[in-house]
């Protein structure tokens, strides 16, 4: 939690003349002690206006403050004990978690047998785990994770491949939420013929494709800040009208903020089987994890494809790959409509297991929170955004019933902070994506993390 | 110079592969180009030369569909008899007629392998889309393993087969140089541009550029030089045209040219200092020729 500026320049040893004030341990302890402070108010109780000084009261003359004032006082002496033990450089404190990690990774690049053992074991894990788990944690693997899940792995493509920011791509999710609310009958409207949740998927994924082709197509010209503030304005646009939508030119076609009730399970009813998906969360994760799996290797082959390339070459150089023949909006839109119609698919996946849509499902928050998972996880990296979506929704969920429940986003926060100081390429960074972060610190590429370069025309 | 070609007679239009006519572009208030037209003969090596700012990189921005003049005409023949207009396309569609071009300052992708930069200049003219990406099927990865072969191909012809899995970021200056020409060769050109390839390179890559540069033209492929090292210039070039001011002043063989008193004046201006590495006579003696020390100014 200290800032980092402030170990850059000159690094004062144990024996440095400097005076005390410009030493760096102490500079650090100095902020994190006022960090504890901050803390310790913000989890204090809050003041009113007949006795506004409860705040400070029950926070700062409190016992409770010695507990973060102790707690950050720990970490100085630990960061200072650790920075001693590794000489002068400033070392990553995760290096000893993350290099074994790595060097699996690196050889599992050259080596098939233990790349596909390594598969294999995940798989064998994320099949048999879930069934010890107690029916709460089932459920928020599907209704937290798993869902989630999918709409990373499909803002991938949008963010890390193609490199658009795209802050409303909650949108797709509930144009696909509304589809399947329609097609199986639990809006106001009558659909023009009742269908099985598995029947909307396709319905739903080419109505999330044409919004996305409908929203990229004037809108990609745009590029980085222009282009997210455009997607973001669009993704309150699709919830407005939801929420509005009670009172369309007369008609009741959303059943505004009340959303839509009921929606049914899916089922299969073909090829000799028979089975329907009940209240039972186990049955939606082997669904979702069959989904996951295809959609996994289907965008791996994608990104290391010609599809892939070309979006690594707009990301990194817009007019470099128009130069090199690459249709640079033909692509970038390929990329939306491509997320655009993952995150429908889940929007059905979730209507149907949940049963109830309404708009405070799709507010930019959510929008946000997909973001942040593919950053957290690592852009471009698939099993980075799986699992930066898993540990991000896991979280809340462990925290739930153990800090009180409007602190619960203070540790979000915190643990965001940590990443970003530690290991701003995210968890399981992609090669592409850490090598294009390390050249633009040392000022060759793209300044901006998601691939921007400044300086670019047209 | 012994091994100077030919000097070309008047071509007749069915040599031609550009045809520039009098191409105005203008800046607001400011005329960068102004009437240029010049011909280029298929396979041949024509070189723009003139001092900084004088309008050589907008002329190539408007060959390639990065500006778009306000007069004039560019014709474009990807093979003799087929007449293609390249004004009005935008840079990828310039890229699909068969004109590639390279970049002043290198614009490579960095965070790619030399390799893999080769194959998207070749993957610009293949089919698989994203769907048959994903399901991978047989005429996929035969389209994968043609470009991997393709790109290997130009990689040893541009000698850089051993670095083929070096990210292009990490090789040295002379290496990217002849990277991106690769890259634009991958596109299957029939009319390559390249804009100062020899900027920044030190003697003994300006040699290797040398050969390079007359090994693309023996392949067939037409080459529009823009350069300022005048050594590299009358080697290479079988025709030259002189820009200043966005004007045409002279155009010819390279022995015309320096033989020329409107170029030598446009180099020196009258009465200055002589920086004599600039005048193309004498720099054609000397080498390895200095740039003016303002040229990096230009962009």
């Amino acid at each position: 939690m200290s800032n980092p500026t402030l170990e850059r320049g000159e690094t004062p040893g144990p024996g440095s003349r400097l005076p005390w004030h410009r030493n760096e341990d102490y500079r650090r302890m100095f902020s994190l002690l006022m960090v504890g402070l901050v803390v310790a108010l913000m989890t204090g109780p809050s003041g009113n206006r007949d006795h506004p000084t409860d705040g400070f009261t029950g926070s700062w003359f409190h016992p409770r403050v010695l507990l973060f004032l102790g707690a950050a006082a720990a970490i100085g002496v630990l960061m200072t004990l650790y920075d001693r033990s590794k000489g002068a450089g400033r070392r990553n404190p995760l290096q000893p978690v993350i290099a074994p990690i790595t060097a699996v990774r690196d050889r599992m690049t050259s080596q098939p047998l233990l790349r596909y053992s390594v598969y294999a074991a995940i798989l064998v894990f994320a099949v048999l785990y879930p069934m010890t788990l107690t029916p709460f944690w089932q459920r928020v693997l599907v209704d937290q994770i798993g869902v989630y899940v999918l709409l990373a792995l499909g803002l991938n493509i949008v963010v890390g491949l193609a490199g658009l920011l795209d802050l409303g791509y909650i949108a797709f999710f509930a144009i696909g939420a509304y589809t399947t609310a329609y097609f199986t009958g639990k809006l106001p409207v009558a659909p023009p013929f009742t269908l099985n949740p598995f029947e909307v998927v396709p319905i739903a994924i080419l109505a999330t494709l044409v919004a996305g082709v409908l929203l990229g197509g004037p809108t990609l010209r745009l590029r980085g800040d222009y282009l997210a503030i455009v997607t973001l304005g669009f993704g309150e646009i699709v919830r407005i009208l939801a929420v509005n939508g009670d009172a369309f030119f007369g008609t009741n076609v959303t059943n505004g903020p009340r959303g839509a009730v009921g929606i049914p399970h899916p089922s299969i009813h073909a090829f000799g089987i028979n089975y329907d998906w009940t209240l039972k969360s186990l049955p939606y994760y082997y669904l979702l994890l069959v989904l996951v799996v295809g959609l996994l290797i289907a965008f791996n082959r994608l990104e290391n494809s010609r599809v892939g390339r070309a979006w690594t070459a707009i990301r990194e150089d817009e007019v470099a790959a128009a130069a090199s023949g690459v249709p640079t909006v033909k692509y970038k839109l390929m990329a939306f409509a491509i997320g655009a119609s993952t995150s429908g698919f889940a929007g059905v996946l979730y209507a149907s297991k949940v049963g109830f849509i309404s708009p405070d499902n799709f507010l930019l928050l959510f929008s946000l929170l997909v973001v942040t998972m593919v950053i957290f996880g690592g852009m471009g990296s698939l099993p980075g955004v799986v699992l930066g979506a898993a540990v991000l929704q896991w979280m809340p969920q462990v925290l739930r019933g153990k800090v009180p429940p409007e602190d619960r986003y203070i540790y979000f926060g915190a643990l965001l902070i940590l990443m970003m100081i530690f290991r701003p390429q995210g968890l399981l960074p992609s090669r592409r994506r850490s090598r294009e972060l390390k050249l633009s610190e040392e000022g060759l590429g793209g300044a901006d993390s998601l691939g921007a370069t400044p300086g670019t025309t047209s | 110079m012994s091994a100077q070609p030919v000097a070309s007679t008047a071509a007749t239009p069915n040599d031609l592969v550009l045809d520039v006519r009098d191409i105005t572009l203008r800046f607001g208030g400011l005329t960068s180009l102004d009437k240029v037209s010049l011909t280029h003969t298929r396979g041949e090596v024509l070189s723009v030369i003139g001092p900084n700012g004088a309008g050589k990189t907008s002329l190539f921005n408007c060959l390639t569909g990065v500006y778009f003049p306000q007069e004039g005409e560019v014709r474009f023949y990807p093979e003799a008899g087929v007449e293609r207009s390249v004004l009005g396309r935008k840079p990828y569609a310039v890229n699909r007629l068969g004109i590639a071009r390279t970049f002043q300052n290198i614009r490579l992708f960095n965070a790619l392998t030399a390799l893999e930069n080769v194959k998207i200049g070749i993957e610009s003219r293949q089919k698989t889309g994203p769907i048959g990406a994903m399901l991978h099927m047989p005429w996929n990865r035969r389209e994968e393993r043609e470009s991997d072969a393709e790109a290997f191909r130009l990689l040893e012809f541009v000698g850089l087969t051993k670095r083929a899995n070096e990210v292009s970021s990490s090789l040295p200056y002379g290496d990217q140089r002849r990277l991106e020409i690769a890259r634009a060769l991958g596109t299957r050109p029939q009319l390559l541009l390249l804009d100062e390839p020899a900027a920044g390179t030190n003697p003994a890559e300006k040699r290797q550029l040398e050969v390079l540069i007359r090994a693309i033209a023996e392949t067939g492929i037409s080459v529009l030089l823009i350069e300022h090292d005048m050594k590299l210039v009358m080697s290479v070039a079988t025709n030259v045209v002189v820009l200043n001011f966005g004007q045409v002043i002279a155009s010819g063989t390279p022995k015309e040219i320096q033989r020329d008193p409107s170029v030598v004046e446009a180099y020196l201006g009258s009465g200055d200092e002589a920086d004599s590495a600039a005048v193309p006579r004498k720099a054609a003696k000397k080498a390895p020729a200095k740039q003016p020390p303002a040229t990096r100014t230009e962009d």
